[in-house]
């Protein structure tokens, strides 16, 4: 059988390998999201200032706990590709699972081109410490998100294998620079009495923080993408997201306090490479370029992660249907979603392309704010279905629905925050989905059968 | 009530429907990036009009951090002098909760609708499935 005629009508008859074990479920999740402490949660300084940005990575923090918490539970009990899309399918309907396919591929794709674009800034920043001034980034994005996409297509176990050792060095960067920062003699290195200052904005900028908070973490819940690549989803997929979580927290922590204590919040609200920069003022030239190396390899891990998994979103809604049947083909040899994975390639170039890296990741955290939005509402109704002893979970969370109020009350306030200084996106981004899902009714809907899109072996919901 | 007999989408009309949604991602994504009134900000109306690090209230400690980055005093007042506008016009922010809550409403109204067939068909059609199979 070629790797054309493989389509979504004999999909059933071949599936992708279980080859996955905690770690890569570690490196999936982390590997997506530590280029935020890289890049990205800086912004949050911007717009309201450096304590602003530190109560925002508490309180994004909760939030994500939440979404570990709960996307442990669903994820445990609902293995299959296409993560919290397959979980809207089961649980609340069709044009629901539509929307968060639809959020997972922008979120991801977004990212990815964000991650490309850093990788390119990289290296126009090196060429020029070099000599060489005015270095066209463009082709290190093609590159970078080609080369990804290969690795992808040609199979997730050396993808995720291959994520799991950038990602571990990123880390390991970060811990070298606060060792390097001088940690233990405040003033030395390190002047956070001289550069922290009262909240810029009042407690409305801390607020506004909440925006770009997101992204110390976001895409941690892309841990779900690999549920049916796993060997033992009840058992890599809490460890994976729970040990991602907790890496996650220690990494945006430090990477708050080394950079306050080295940059100007100003300067910090809008570097391009924050921890870069810090190193470069340290003057340490090794740790230069550890950091230079860390940055680039959290960008390429986020990059890496982020083709896996809207590629494995896209097919999962080509498979069922939702979207045109020919993305849902799985290849014969390498069991990847080939086309899904081609497909997405020029659409996250082109937008790499615009060079607007604010914008790219504001598009990026909206499609994910949607999706948080939709799991805790997903998590009430997945209880009350289906409550606790009438079908297997893999991992049960405890202090139902608590978790699930606080991630709805957290979303609404993280919009609100959006709405500060991004009023005109949050309303774009909201066009889109609207449009999508009235042409998702009007057109697609006739092509999806019914009765496939429950596949899970449990007993009739409650209520229906 | 038999089970929904779905039409076969031809390739012509998959094509369609690929470009349909590529174009709709297009034009949401690159409408925000081109709506200039966004982003920020205020530029400061009382511009500094030689730049010296003690007209931007800078202090000693930041002015050696801001040189170690490469910046002097007419680089840094660019960055320093950008600000964000957080002024809240009611009439935006009511519009936009509107159009969220209404987009969740919505689609969860639809969905639900959706569900009720997907579940008759599973559970009441011809590719039943016996109630008690996944108990524990």
């Amino acid at each position: 059988m070629t790797a054309e005629s493989t389509s979504a009508e004999n999909v059933q008859r071949i599936s992708m390998f279980k080859v996955l074990n905690p770690f890569h479920v570690w490196a999936l999740g982390v590997g997506i999201v530590l280029v935020g402490e890289f890049m990205g949660w800086n912004f949050s300084v911007a717009k309201g200032g450096a304590y602003g940005a530190l109560i925002a990575c508490w309180v994004i923090g909760l939030l994500y706990s939440c979404v570990a918490m709960i996307d442990s539970e669903v994820t445990s009990t609902v293995a299959a590709a296409g993560g919290q899309y397959t979980q809207a399918k089961h649980i609340i309907g069709p044009l629901m699972a539509f929307n968060v396919g639809l959020y997972l591929v922008m979120a991801y794709t977004m990212l990815e081109a964000a991650d490309a674009l850093i990788v390119g800034d990289l290296m126009t920043a090196v060429a020029a410490a070099t000599g060489y001034e005015g270095l066209n980034p463009q082709p290190f994005v093609v590159l970078t998100i080609a080369f990804l996409a290969w690795l992808n297509y040609r199979g997730v176990f050396m993808t995720l294998t291959v994520n799991f050792v950038i990602t571990l060095f990123a880390f390991l960067a970060i811990i070298a620079l606060f060792v390097g920062s001088d940690p233990l003699n405040p003033g030395s290195v390190l002047k956070h009495s001289d550069l922290l200052t009262d909240l810029p904005y009042g407690w409305i900028g801390v607020v506004a923080a909440l925006q770009f908070g997101m992204w110390y973490y976001l895409g941690i819940e892309g841990t779900c993408q690999a549920a049916e690549e796993v060997r033992s989803a009840g058992r890599a997929i809490p460890l994976g997201t729970i040990g991602g979580i907790l890496t996650l927290l220690v990494a945006a922590t430090l990477t708050w306090y080394v950079s306050t204590g080295l940059m100007p919040w100003q300067y910090l609200g809008q570097a391009t490479t924050p921890l870069y920069d810090a190193a470069s003022i340290i003057g340490n030239p090794s740790l230069q370029v550890v950091l230079f190396i860390g940055t680039m390899f959290a960008a390429i891990a986020s990059a890496n992660g982020c083709i896996n998994d809207a590629a494995r979103a896209w097919f999962s809604m080509g498979r069922d249907r939702y979207m045109p049947t020919w993305f849902g083909a799985i290849h014969p040899h390498y069991r990847t979603p080939f086309r899904a994975i081609i497909f997405l390639i020029p659409i996250a170039v082109s937008f790499a392309f615009t060079g607007l890296l604010d914008q790219v990741i504001t598009f990026s955290i909206l499609s994910g704010l949607l999706g948080y939005t939709f799991m805790s509402i997903n998590m009430m109704k997945f209880r009350k279905m289906w409550p606790l002893g009438v079908i297997k979970r893999g991992y049960i969370h405890p202090f139902h629905p608590i978790p699930a109020l606080v991630l709805l009350g957290l979303c609404s306030v993280v919009y609100f925050a959006t709405f500060l200084g991004y009023g005109a996106s949050l309303l774009s981004i909201m066009a889109f989905y609207i449009v999508a899902s009235v042409w998702f009714v009007l057109r697609r809907y006739q092509f999806v059968k019914r009765g496939d899109q429950f596949t899970m072996p449990w007993p009739r919901p409650k209520g229906y | 009530m038999s089970n929904y007999i779905p039409k076969i989408q031809a390739k012509r009309g998959q094509l369609f429907d690929s470009l349909f949604i590529l174009v709709l991602v297009y034009v949401s994504l690159y409408i925000p990036l081109f709506l200039e009134s966004d982003v920020k900000s205020v530029e400061e109306t009382a511009q500094v009009q030689s730049y010296t690090w003690e007209a931007l209230g800078v202090s000693a400690v930041e002015q050696e951090q801001w040189q170690k980055l490469g910046h002097d005093p007419a680089s840094a007042a660019d960055i320093i002098n950008n600000k964000f506008d957080y002024t809240i016009d009611p009439l935006m922010l009511a519009i936009t909760a509107l159009v969220i809550i209404g987009y969740f409403f919505f689609v969860l109204r639809v969905s639900n609708k959706q569900y009720r067939e997907v579940i008759h068909e599973k559970f009441n059609g011809a590719n039943k499935q016996p109630d008690a199979e996944a108990r524990q």
